[in-house]
């Protein structure tokens, strides 16, 4: 997995690239709560989902976690860009409702 | 009809392994690139399972079958491991037994909507079988 992030205006966007599963989740999860935790002032963090080949409940699981750590910091979250299979499984699991795609 | 037995340690770094094997299997049957995805999700969260459910990061081993016989494609994917407890709630969404390592309880729903059939069967303290079948609509049309 590779992570990369820039900061536009308000908002930090997260990209994410490579395979999310049971097994790379955990560096990107220590990865990516280092980047919210270093732009905890901002108001919304953006998370680009182009670059993910392969995503299965793993990435869920990230992505809530993620929403969770976030709203503590009272910043909302958004993904764009799936590729098709990721946004069949994060329509499947009604992730959308909590982080909007844009 | 092509068969395959794969047998690997039930390590996370074999979940890549074990969806692009199964994915290289079915090549021959033409799936399109959803199906091919379809399957390699479905057969990453069997494996998962085994791995982090069924040993609980502790040792054995996971056994992968494959069987193809004109459009369709069977995977078994079993493991000697803990078992699961209550197999209906296991089903359930959003229902895991790991609640604060960030899983999501969505593994077998992942399984049963990406798949054509699905069956499980475990026994405490003997182990589970995941068995998923798919049909590939057009094989031929997407030759190349």
């Amino acid at each position: 997995m590779k992570l990369q992030a820039s900061r536009r205006g308000d908002n930090l966007y997260i990209y994410l690239s490579g395979e999310l599963d049971e097994h790379s989740a955990p560096a990107l999860r220590a990865g990516t709560d280092k980047l919210i935790d270093e732009n905890a002032g901002l108001s919304r963090a953006v998370f680009n989902l182009a670059g993910l080949r392969f995503m299965d409940s793993a990435g869920i699981g990230f992505l809530i976690g993620r929403y969770k750590k976030l709203k503590q910091y009272g910043m909302s979250m958004y993904l764009e860009n799936p590729e098709e299979s990721a946004d069949k499984i994060l329509s499947i699991s009604g992730l959308y409702s909590l982080m909007p795609k844009i | 009809m092509n068969e395959m037995i794969l047998k690997f340690p039930a390590r996370s770094e074999n979940e890549i392994f074990a969806r692009n094997a199964v994915a290289a299997f079915v090549l021959p049957l033409n799936p399109s690139l959803t199906e091919l995805s379809d399957v390699k999700t479905a057969v990453s969260e069997a494996v998962t399972n085994s791995i982090v459910h069924g040993y609980r990061g502790g040792e054995g081993w996971v056994t992968l079958i494959c069987r193809t016989e004109g459009a369709r494609l069977e995977v078994e994917v079993i493991d000697e491991g803990r078992g699961i407890e209550d197999v209906e709630r296991a089903l359930e969404p959003f229902f895991t037994t790991l609640p604060d390592e960030e899983r999501s309880g969505m593994g077998f729903t992942i399984m049963q909507t990406f798949m054509s059939d699905f069956s499980v069967q475990s026994t405490k303290g003997a182990g589970t079988k995941v068995k998923m079948c798919k049909e590939f609509a057009a094989g031929a049309l997407h030759a190349g």
